[in-house]
């Protein structure tokens, strides 16, 4: 991730659901032109940021091993539109999970009311791109961290979310 | 055991779903990529949901060879050799090649496949009545 479309998670159960938030602030510069005169959060940015919901849900689950990128978003519909003071909660659920990808539903709620909602497909990047970096492992770590994944995280049976060893020793590495 | 008319409806709802389109389109004839759109990336979808619609496991490159449509020993200068359209034959009974096997160029093959081919592969997994 080279930009950040979530503020932070609010829950993360590894391999399930993750929630995060977006609180839109005008002091970002991107809705001093869409529009002028009415500021509105561009549709892509609020996929982009259920989709990081998501993909890092994924990422997890694969203790950070695999490379995962968004493949394709078959369905997304935009209820609402998502203005300055408005926080957004994104939930994504893993659908679907296979060695070569992910299906992940994603939902994007505003004050309780459903903002947008969609399905995302995740592909894990193999053959050609075997050798390709898309993150470092301290990369994956510091996001982790900042987005307090591991303050609220916690695996199936309830207990807490862990750092894999192997990322902690690899970004200790870098 | 599902029957025939029960798999296709499932095949076309997959396809419907992941390539958006119309009900209609989604005959038995259709090509899955020339008549129906789908890219490459589409098939890891139509896995997911096909997997899911028939509780059914689809091991990587069952569905689509890959390993043998990049294997120098089943491929020459773009195109798949007698021994690696035996090899497809083999690994796809399911799916009619004869098309495919006239001008067999590894970059038309996803082309070669057709939503009766899909509703086949499926009755090999799930058995189907008659």
């Amino acid at each position: 991730m080279r930009w950040y479309w979530i503020d932070r998670f609010i829950e993360f159960e590894s391999g399930r659901l993750a929630r995060a938030i977006k609180n839109i602030s005008l002091a970002e510069e991107y809705l001093h032109d869409h529009f002028p005169g009415y500021a509105v959060m561009p549709n892509s940015l609020v996929m982009e940021g259920m989709a990081q919901t998501g993909g890092l849900l994924v990422c997890e689950y694969g203790r950070f091993r695999e490379k995962v990128v968004l493949a394709k978003a078959p369905r997304v519909v935009f209820h609402l539109p998502a203005l300055p003071g408005d926080t957004l909660v994104y939930t994504a659920r893993i659908e679907y999970l296979r060695e070569d990808g992910a299906m992940v539903s994603v939902t994007s709620h505003r004050g309780g009311e459903l903002q947008a909602e969609g399905e995302l497909v995740f592909a894990h990047l193999n053959g050609e791109h075997q050798d390709k970096v898309l993150f470092e492992p301290s990369a994956y770590l510091r996001m982790m961290r900042m987005l307090r994944a591991y303050e609220v995280g916690h695996g199936p049976d309830g207990t807490p979310l862990r750092v894999p060893e192997e990322l902690l020793r690899a970004a200790a590495r870098k | 055991m599902p029957t025939k008319e029960e798999i296709f409806e499932k095949v076309q709802n997959a396809l419907v779903d992941a390539l958006g389109v119309d009900e209609e389109e989604v005959k038995p004839e259709a090509t899955l990529v020339g008549d129906l759109g789908a890219e490459s990336i589409d098939f890891l979808d139509i896995q997911f949901r096909l997997e899911k619609a028939f509780n059914i496991k689809i091991p990587r490159d069952e569905l689509l060879p890959q390993d043998v449509l990049t294997n120098a020993q089943y491929v020459q200068d773009g195109r798949v050799t007698e021994a690696g359209l035996a090899e497809l034959r083999r690994r796809m009974p399911w799916a009619n090649l004869d098309r495919f096997a006239a001008n067999p160029k590894v970059q038309d093959f996803t082309n070669a496949l057709t939503v009766e081919d899909l509703c086949r592969f499926v009755e090999t997994k799930v058995g189907a009545a008659a």
